[in-house]
């Protein structure tokens, strides 16, 4: 009994919190770019670029804040190459999305090389400060999962909840969902399509660039190569596990943050570790086999739209 | 006479744009991190043509990339995405391997058809389950195939530090037998006979794909899958068996390294063939002579690549921005056209 609360402990908790923000932030930003018809796997890629550029902007100025300023903005810029190409160039967007997730691949250990003389890892820099909620520091246990953790996990429950009422709550949410179903329908009655997709994607590649910043600057203060291991790509089965819905992508995000802060810990009990590192991608394919019961994704997803 | 060479030419056109124009974003990208353009790409270009070598090592390099980019290609004319093929590439090379030192010797007749045969077996079944989940329940191919080749490297992994670990520190399975070895036809370099394989499997494909009703029922379920179903065409059909196919070539590719290139399974031994055959297949418009040009290609730019790392200080990565940048002009030909009437 006593090996099961070694691992099974309130810090395993406050990692699974920890774990589950990088997938939470990318995956929300998937539910505005899939809610507008405009698919995006290269989320990937996207969370590369915020990762790196946000330790560059850090390592330039000093300030893990400025690092996320410049991670953010570099995230949001390859979100707008996705955009543009999949909806001015009408390029298929999985093709397009691949490009920047390869561009991803290429570019940063190029610039890491020649601004650290190293392809595979950035020398340390001023990493983001570990916050406590005040109050809530004074609860014994609950202290304990939900502090110190970084700025940006707080951030992304605010995220959540803006997110949630954005979407269903306001009339550009409304439009956002109705570009999604029939973009053509939508077209007819005034919204404008293609800005509307525009500024989804945009914000898909604003949130994986945070989601990039929390992996480089929340808990290592690095850039090392290929640091995302996938985990755009999980976001978007933790997207799809929440029915592209913002509460329920949270909910879903925690279960994948938790089987990944399992893993880590399970590592130590003779499992083999390639087996435990299978899990979250076994995990996905079982949910969209359908464990899960059946979602059903926007209609109009992946269909260039062409005015006229 | 000049007209025959200018009209092909002419329908390649936009491929030969998107090449240029990513040689032109890559001479920026070495201009702004104050790299000499010209001496580079002249770096490249001698260390993956300049000498005999060198040849042998772009030919090395593009053998895989044939079989991945068919395997690409020929599930994206049934309209599929199967970008899993490192995985089915990685499980192919295992089973071949696993062939090789597993079993006793035998007539190299019998041994080494058996070696591609289980590799074959092995990708075709890394590709059965997205291939029944998007026939038979609609889920896309594109999250399947992609998670399922993060399992299929894990599992391989697992093997080569676990079960099938030979003697040493280094993460790699027994020899192989000599009686399942490739011929190799250009030492010192590793080119191997792998090479004459993929090349029959190019056109094999070809004459799948276009001469017989299988393949036509392929293509047409990919241009349009209503007027197809209309006509008689078994879509479900159709869907899985371009998968299977497609797996079943990444795993041959495998098989060809194992058997050609490395004599034995080794842990990180593909650079990525797998993902960089979505790159081949779709530089060579899903046709196996342009596969087999884009593949040169892509192999060039990672031999040449190695060898720029090598002579100058420009890190090696600045072909895989060459690669990407060729992706993304790819994808969008009214950007290419939109390049082209600004000229």
């Amino acid at each position: 009994m006593g090996a099961i609360w070694d691992i099974l402990n309130l810090a395993l908790l406050a990692a699974t919190i920890r774990m589950a923000t990088p997938l939470i932030l990318t995956a929300i930003g998937g539910v505005f770019t899939e809610r507008s018809g405009v698919t995006n796997i290269g989320m990937e890629g996207m969370m590369l670029f915020g990762a790196f550029f946000g330790v560059l902007a850090s390592y330039w100025t000093g300030s893990p804040w400025w690092g996320m300023v410049g991670g953010v903005a570099a995230g949001g810029v390859a979100g707008a190459i996705h955009a543009l190409l999949a909806i001015k160039y009408s390029a298929n967007q999985i093709v397009s999305a691949l490009g920047i997730n390869v561009l991803a691949l290429g570019l940063t250990p190029y610039l890491s090389a020649i601004t650290w003389g190293s392809r595979g890892a950035s020398d340390e820099v001023a990493g983001l400060p570990r916050w406590e909620i005040p109050l809530i520091r004074e609860i014994p246990v609950i202290s304990e999962i939900l502090g110190p953790h970084a700025p940006t996990v707080f951030l992304m429950v605010a995220i959540v909840v803006v997110a949630q009422i954005v979407l269903f709550k306001t009339k550009w949410g409304l439009r956002v969902r109705a570009v999604g179903e029939f973009a053509r329908a939508a077209a007819t009655a005034g919204v404008p399509v293609q800005q509307t997709r525009y500024i989804c994607v945009v914000i898909s590649g604003i949130l994986s660039g945070l989601a990039g910043v929390h992996l480089a600057l929340g808990h290592l203060a690095m850039f090392s190569w290929g640091m995302t291991g996938g985990r755009g790509f999980i976001a978007l089965a933790v997207m799809i596990f929440g029915n592209w819905r913002p509460y329920r992508t949270l909910a879903a995000g925690l279960v994948f943050g938790f089987a990944d802060a399992l893993q880590i810990r399970l590592q130590g009990l003779g499992v083999p570790v390639q087996f435990m590192q299978m899990i979250p991608y076994l995990v996905t394919i079982a949910v969209l086999a359908g464990v899960m019961g059946r979602s059903r994704p926007p209609a109009d997803i992946g269909k260039p739209y062409e005015a006229g | 006479m000049l007209a025959k060479v200018i009209a092909p030419l002419r329908s390649i056109l936009p491929e030969i744009v998107a090449v240029c124009a990513a040689f032109m974003v890559g001479a920026i990208v070495l201009w702004v991190t104050g790299h000499p353009i010209g001496d580079t790409f002249y770096r490249l270009f001698h260390g993956a043509f300049g000498t005999r070598n060198a040849i042998g090592t772009t030919l090395t390099r593009a053998t895989p990339l044939v079989f991945t980019g068919l395997a690409f290609s020929i599930a994206f004319q049934c309209g599929l995405f199967n970008i899993g093929a490192e995985g089915q590439l990685q499980v192919g090379a295992f089973a071949a391997a696993w062939v090789g030192f597993a079993l006793p010797a035998m007539p190299p007749f019998v041994h080494i058809p058996l070696a591609f045969a289980a590799a074959a077996l092995a990708g075709v079944l890394w590709a059965l389950i997205p291939g029944v989940l998007r026939a038979k329940r609609g889920v896309h191919e594109v999250v399947t195939t992609m998670m399922l080749a993060h399992v299929g490297i894990l599992l391989t992994r697992y093997f080569v530090f676990g079960p099938f670990k030979a003697p040493g520190l280094i993460p790699h399975t027994e020899r192989i037998a000599s009686t399942v070895q490739l011929a190799r036809i250009m030492p010192p370099t590793q080119l191997s006979t792998a090479l004459f394989i993929a090349l029959f499997c190019a056109f094999a494909v070809y004459l799948f794909l276009w001469k017989t009703s299988l393949g036509y029922g392929i293509r047409a379920a990919g241009l349009n899958p209503t007027a197809a179903e209309a006509g008689g065409v078994p879509i479900t059909y159709s869907i899985i068996l371009s998968l299977l196919l497609s797996g079943g070539l990444a795993g041959l590719g495998g098989a060809g390294e194992v058997l050609g290139v490395f004599h034995r399974f080794i842990d990180g031994f593909s650079p990525g063939y797998g993902w960089d055959g979505i790159a081949v297949g779709l530089l060579g418009r899903l046709h196996p002579i342009g596969i087999v040009l884009s593949a040169l290609l892509f192999g060039a730019l990672r031999v040449g690549g190695i060898a720029i790392d090598r002579t100058t200080d420009v890190p090696l990565d600045i072909a895989v921005v060459l690669q990407a940048m060729v992706i993304l002009f790819i994808a969008a030909p009214k950007l290419l056209k939109f390049i082209r009437k600004r000229k």
